[in-house]
């Protein structure tokens, strides 16, 4: 069988799933939690909890403000011990709420039974709205809020909606896992989303390397109306939201445009199971599967995990802090970001942590540009990465837009294909930045 | 943990590969070619090859410490393929003096003048080469002939003209090619397969750069992109101009095995520092590759083309990096 895959571009890299095959193991409650108010693409939450209130596992503590923003709940009971800012995953200061944890008591009304919930009750309308009050996100990684995914503009018709099972990622596995654990909730949650955009066709891309997740959903969808399962070849970055369209239904997402032109909206498994959560069992997006891996991690894990949990409480079940521990990245090697403190709270779009020892934390030395063009075989936007890298140092905005930088899905393949070892995508980052800044004035003029 | 974290931006895995990676495949490649030419002219092949590697290093080592005072890079095995390619690109009686002057041309002027490995417009070896044909035209086309290591001599003439030359100095007597062919200096197929046959060093067999080649290919060093539009141009240009008239112009094998060409193709036009990067650009560059080699053999006043033909459509590359894109997603 020809395995379906994207056609341009893509990257091979070690696969390194260690921690596949480890059960999801729940991780007991921290004494305290650090609940950030942005854990989402858009406006930061506004906290309606104050200093000294009591707040229960599941109450609504921050509400969305404005088009593109989430809610955000209480991972756990306990008492309010402030409101302030902590430096976040992203390295920057942001405003966090402080939770002092007590043992755990659920808000009214949440489902917390271990049975499956098949039968969906809700109407359209319901489900988005449920969606949007239970501050579920994308949990791939991207966090865009998903009811806002869910509101097609009018004119717009959608065919397909993709469940995103590639986890292309290497070390990853969180996923994985939560497929094979969690199989039928992320159906039925698929039958909810679909239910909500009013498609009748749900596609799950999985990559080959995980043959029982493909076996065991493929055996799932029997029992679901329209859901298929589709084995990918495995090729980075396929599980990018443009590279699992052109995987799956051979269309490409025209330049600068969103997804939904091509008739498909795209979810993670993730999201599938907290939306299967949230409108089945009531139950607010406050936990995730985090994996722990990396080669300097002592043992290799998949947690279950209250957000705002500190990071370094995940590593401390995993074995403890290595002390050879050199490069601490929240996400996978190939697209996560290097923490520049263990302190950092988990949120709801950590998928794993990654431990490096000091002997792969650094960068080899930059060479020379040889030309080889291996960046541009690599890269699955069809750019030429090494001309972008050469454009915006010498602030050549201009030719770097005419050459689509802003196409760039930062998937990282041309630095990690460079035989010269420069840093591509730091350049494009930085060009990115300042182009998209001129073309947000440019419009507003 | 005693240390502080390393921050720094994805992705934080990267590929074993590297630019040394590259140019040792390159040089292993060469291996086969370089053995034959030592089969066939003993100890002058090895200093030839030698020299030429020494001088190109050196050179650039001297440059690189003294010069420009910055980091040493002749580890990267650069001026080591430089030197080897040069060696294959002169006969093998060239006197050492100047195949320095070659190696010192083609490093100091062609590569470390604009800057180094990656930033030289045009492929060093053969700047250096046809630097040496102009500037010493007589030495550079005075052709010993193969004398396998082991046997007898198998003529009594010490010297003798490329296949390519017999083919240019025919013309010039206005033999048609059927006498042209049946000089009895003019080697068969086979013997040019293999490499029985007068010429540069590194050209005699086209066998040993084939295998040569097939490495690169397995290494992925090189892509089919500019050989095979070189070659088909090359082929179909000469096929064309065959069928046309066959009594003045050779058949189209004939342009394949001889002279430079596999050498060139596979090894000069695939320099990744000097063709274009984009497929399609590589492939107009492959194009016009062949198209001048087969014009300047046809009616040119040089017997051999390849070199000229690269270093031309070297010129081209920025031009056709410019103006063939890869293809883009979504567009």
């Amino acid at each position: 069988m020809i395995l379906k895959t994207f056609k341009l571009g893509g990257v091979h890299p070690p696969e390194n799933k260690v921690s596949a095959g480890a059960a999801i193991q729940h991780l007991p409650l921290p004494d305290k939690l650090f609940v950030p108010l942005s854990q989402h693409l858009g406006t930061p939450a506004k906290a309606i909890v104050n200093r000294g209130d009591d707040v229960k596992t599941g109450q609504l503590i921050a509400k969305s403000v404005g088009f593109i923003s989430a809610n955000i709940h209480s991972p756990a009971t306990g008492k309010v011990a402030k409101i302030d800012q902590i430096i976040d995953q992203t390295g920057y200061k942001r405003t966090a709420v402080f939770i002092d944890t007590q043992e755990d008591v659920w808000e009214e009304g949440i489902d917390t039974s271990p049975d499956i919930e098949r039968t969906i009750k809700l109407s359209k309308e319901e489900i988005i709205q449920r969606i949007n009050d239970m501050g579920v996100v994308g949990m791939g990684g991207a966090t865009f809020p998903t009811h806002i995914k869910m509101m097609i503009p009018e004119g717009k018709q959608i065919q397909y909606l993709i469940i995103n099972g590639v986890e292309c990622e290497p070390y990853l596995t969180s996923d994985h896992i939560l497929m094979m654990e969690k199989g039928e909730e992320i159906l039925i949650g698929t039958s909810i989303l679909m239910k909500a955009l009013g498609v009748d066709k749900a596609m799950v891309g999985i990559e080959a390397n995980k043959p029982d997740a493909i076996a065991h959903l493929t055996k799932l969808t029997e029992k679901f109306q329209g859901i298929t399962v589709h084995a990918l070849k495995v090729k980075y970055p396929q599980g990018g939201e443009k590279q699992l369209i052109k995987a799956l239904t051979g269309r490409e997402v025209p330049s600068g445009k969103l997804p939904l032109e091509t008739g498909c909206v795209v979810d993670n498994v993730g999201t599938a199971y907290a939306v299967y959560e949230a409108v089945q069992k009531n139950k607010p997006l406050i936990q995730r599967v985090v994996t722990v891996t990396g080669n300097a991690a002592r043992k290799h894990a998949n947690f279950l995990v209250r957000v705002g949990t500190p990071i370094e409480y995940l590593i401390e079940h995993a074995g403890g802090m290595p002390a050879d521990l050199g490069k601490l990245i929240s996400g996978g090697p190939m697209m996560g970001k290097a923490l520049v403190s263990p302190e950092a709270p988990i949120t709801k779009g950590s998928s794993g942590l990654l431990l490096m020892p000091e002997t792969e934390a650094k960068r080899a030395p930059i060479k020379n540009c040889i030309r080889c063009a291996r960046c541009i075989s690599a890269c699955p936007m069809g750019l030429e990465p090494f001309l972008l890298a050469q454009l915006v140092p010498l602030d050549k905005w201009d030719d770097a837009e005419a050459n689509r930088i802003m196409d760039c899905i930062e998937c990282g393949s041309c630095h990690y294909i460079c035989p010269s070892g420069r840093p591509l995508l730091d350049f494009i980052r930085l060009g990115k930045d300042k182009v998209g800044k001129i073309i947000r004035t440019r419009v507003k003029q | 943990m005693n240390n502080l974290l390393t921050i720094s931006g994805s992705p934080h895995i990267h590929t074993t590969d590297s630019v040394r990676k590259i140019m040792y495949s390159v040089i292993f490649a060469m291996i086969p070619a370089m053995l034959v030419s030592v089969y066939f002219f003993g100890l002058d092949a090895v200093r030839i090859i030698g020299v030429s590697v020494v001088a190109c290093v050196a050179v650039e080592y001297l440059i690189q410490k003294y010069l420009l005072k910055g980091d040493v890079t002749i580890n990267d095995g650069s001026a080591v393929i430089t030197g080897v390619l040069l060696a294959f690109n002169v006969p093998a009686n060239l006197p050492t003096w100047i195949i320095i002057i070659g190696a010192i041309f083609a490093i100091a002027i062609a590569k470390m003048a604009f800057g180094g490995l990656g930033k030289n417009p045009f492929n060093p070896a053969l700047v250096g080469r046809v630097f040496l044909l102009i500037s010493f035209p007589a030495q550079m086309t005075t052709w010993p002939i193969p004398k396998p290591l082991f046997a007898k001599s198998v003529t009594d003439a010490l010297t003798g003209a490329t296949p390519l030359g017999l083919l240019k100095d025919g013309h010039l007597a206005n033999k048609t090619i059927d006498q042209i062919m049946s000089d009895p200096a003019m080697p068969d197929y086979i013997q040019q397969l293999v490499g029985f046959q007068t010429g540069s060093l590194g050209e005699m067999s086209a066998i040993a750069l084939l295998i040569g080649a097939a490495y690169m290919f397995y290494k992925k060093v090189i892509t089919w992109h500019i050989p095979v539009s070189y070659l088909l141009t090359a082929l179909l240009f000469a096929a064309i101009f065959w069928l046309i008239d066959p009594t003045y112009y050779a058949d189209p094998l004939f342009h394949l095995i001889t002279g430079g060409m596999i050498l060139g193709v596979f090894y000069m036009a695939t320099d990744m520092v000097t063709s274009p990067m984009s497929a399609k650009g590589q492939i107009i560059f492959g194009i016009g590759c062949g198209l001048l080699t087969m014009i300047i053999r046809f009616w040119g006043s040089y017997p051999e083309g390849v070199s000229f033909a690269i270093l031309i459509m070297n010129a081209f590359t920025p031009l056709i990096n410019k103006s063939f894109k890869p293809k883009r997603f979504g567009v």
